[in-house]
């Protein structure tokens, strides 16, 4: 009985000191110091390291940097308010959905400097039109990935080349329902923000056929598989194709030209912020080209700053993969924020693919 | 006795807080439907939309085959364990690879098993040629099998170890062979230490959903995979619950199947 006691209050004992602890801890960065950290919520390996020490010791702010890893997961956090973040980095779609639940400040042009730097393409976009409420950081796109050991440049041209029964057991898809469900429908000459249940059912009708080549259904892990030679084609994002393409030479990446998604993150102030005049800073400091070029070598996402892109390495700023032709551009679609109805519509279509 | 009412009252604190409060949750959550309105059409849907079917279906399947593979591994290791030497050693290596995360194991096994992997190298090495060892529901099962397995060895370990060695002896001196004696003795008295193995495998293998993408390619799906993606991607946590609430109600169900049926008959 008596040791059942020590053991008892030694748990508690354990229990209190890290309460304590943790209560200090929350007490030092909440109240005292909210007005000199800037707590940035981003998406893993997203920003050159150097940079947040660069803007400490430029603007005298304490950057507390947190990751996530899907716009869901970020925008559940930002919802609940338990961190108040003052600058997030939302994709289009979620920017849209962030804007129509109140969530985001709207941003005040009159304190920014530099927004002339960013290319006119990349702004007032249909998910915040006029730039209210979100200013761009990087972009990319979708498209396939193979390798030239196995596969030809004639070979892939189209998504529908995917459905070549040549490819059996030979495609490793990105673990998304906008995506794949998206894919197809180009392939069928729709838009990939579709919501017709007959075009939705006639799409996973025709996604049942690519069952056979797919090999597997993977998110980030693709990158490491492609560099392995483990599969001759993949379909991915830009910035992943060209992390691939770094580690093995013989990746190619393409855009099907009848069509594929583009995609934007933009910076972001959660409605929830507490430093604003730190969140501002941080604008401020990644619209300077300089900051910006350095994060898109660091990163290898295309940056929508046209001031910037100059400043790249020439091979990087006339690469087809990052910074696709316009005529290639004007095909891409955005995603489009869809109803709780319609995305559950995408989600359970691809789910009974996933099950073939 | 106060101290006693303590200890009480701090366990069924804990009970209301981590075990029955989520679990309400959950059950309330199920009934409400996308548009925030309280509805059983989550469950309609589940037995209605023939995917959540097969998918309940196949998380059973491959659950009991996990099972399967475990015990006709564990078993005769277990056995043999009793009888070595040093079984206790023998036994911390065994349980050893727990204390190490799943995900890791699982990333070692990606390693292991990749076109490049050892497995394949040895492979053409003794001419076989490299074969496709990843996204297979053979690697799947054998991955998932592996991590399994100490849990069913310790119990039946524990059976095998506590079994009266005279009644084994008594049973060979009244003229029963090996085999006659195994199955007649020492298997009925170590069911006990089966059943609470296949407890303890088979219901977490039920909602595996790291192993089924990272080693299965997301080939397999399970009533995990479907729990996740309601989560996390559709956002649609009601539907989620529900199949929450399936896979609770089939863990009771298996609990009450194998579970000890001790007051009857006494």
């Amino acid at each position: 009985m008596k040791k059942i006691n020590i053991m008892f209050f030694g748990i508690i004992l354990i229990c209190l000191t890290l309460f304590i602890i943790s209560f200090e801890l929350e007490k030092d960065s909440s109240s005292g110091e909210s007005d000199k950290t800037v707590n940035i919520f981003n998406w893993g390996d997203y920003i050159d390291p150097k940079l947040i020490t660069k803007f400490e010791k430029q603007t005298g702010y304490k950057v507390s940097y947190e990751t996530f890893d899907s716009n869901e997961a970020m925008y559940t956090k930002i919802k609940q308010g338990g961190t108040a973040y003052d600058i997030a980095i939302p994709s289009d779609y979620t920017i849209k959905k962030m804007i129509d639940n109140h969530l985001l400040l709207p941003i005040d042009h009159s304190k920014l400097k530099g927004l002339g730097n960013i290319d006119s393409k990349f702004l007032n976009l249909p998910f915040d039109p006029g730039n209210k409420y979100s200013l761009p950081y990087f972009w990319g796109t979708l498209g396939i990935i193979y390798n030239d050991k196995y596969v030809k440049a004639s070979e892939v041209k189209h998504w529908d080349d995917l459905w070549n029964p040549r490819f059996k057991n030979s495609i490793m898809l990105i673990d998304g329902a906008r995506e794949v469900m998206g894919l197809t429908l180009n392939s069928q000459g729709k838009s990939v923000n579709d919501t017709n249940v007959k075009d939705l059912q006639a799409a996973y009708e025709k996604l049942k056929k690519l069952s056979p080549n797919v090999k597997a259904i993977l998110a980030d892990e693709i990158k490491v598989y492609m560099a392995q030679d483990e599969a001759p084609l993949a379909v991915s994002y830009s910035g992943e194709a060209m992390e691939m393409m770094d580690n093995n030479k013989h990746l190619h990446y393409i855009i099907p030209e009848e069509g594929s998604n583009i995609w934007f993150d933009n910076m972001v102030i959660p409605r929830t912020a507490k430093n604003i005049k730190g969140a501002y800073a941080f604008l401020n400091f990644m619209l300077e080209p300089k900051n910006a070029a350095q994060n898109a070598e660091y990163v290898a996402y295309a940056t929508p700053n046209k001031a910037a892109k100059k400043m790249l390495p020439k091979s990087m700023q006339d690469d087809k993969v990052m910074y696709p032709t316009n005529k290639t551009i004007s095909h891409l679609e955005v995603y489009d924020a869809l109803s709780q109805k319609n995305l559950s519509k995408y989600n359970d279509l691809f789910l009974q693919f996933k099950m073939h | 006795m106060k101290a006693k009412g303590l200890y009480f009252s701090s366990y069924v604190l804990w009970l209301l807080l981590f075990v029955l409060a989520p679990v309400a949750l959950i059950l309330y959550q199920s009934f409400i439907g996308i548009n925030g309105n309280f509805t059983i059409t989550n469950y309609e849907n589940f037995f209605k939309i023939g995917a959540y079917l097969r998918m309940t279906f196949n998380s059973v399947f491959y659950a009991g085959l996990i099972t399967l593979i475990t015990l006709l591994i564990s078993y005769p290791t277990a056995y043999f364990l009793t009888r070595t030497k040093y079984k206790q050693l023998w036994l911390m290596l065994i349980i050893l690879p727990t204390w190490i995360n799943i995900l890791l194991k699982a990333y070692a096994f990606i390693g292991i098993f990749s076109q490049a992997g050892p497995v394949n190298n040895s492979l053409e090495w003794l001419g076989l040629g490299s074969h496709q060892l990843l996204f297979t529901n053979t690697s799947f099962m054998l991955v998932a099998a592996y991590i399994e397995l100490p849990f069913m060895i310790l119990p039946i370990f524990n059976a095998i170890d506590e079994l009266d060695e005279s009644l084994v002896n008594v049973s060979r001196d009244l003229g029963a062979n090996k085999f006659q004696t195994f199955w007649n003795v020492t298997f009925p008295l170590t069911l006990n230490g089966i059943k609470s193995g296949v407890q303890v495998v088979f219901i977490p293998s039920l909602s595996l959903f790291m192993l089924t993408r990272l080693i299965g390619g997301n080939k397999v799906i399970t009533l995990g995979t479907a729990i996740e993606e309601n989560f996390l991607v559709t956002q649609d946590w009601g539907m989620g619950s529900t199949i929450g609430v399936i896979l609770i109600a089939a863990m009771i169900l298996i609990m009450f199947l194998t579970g000890e049926k001790k007051r009857r008959g006494r």
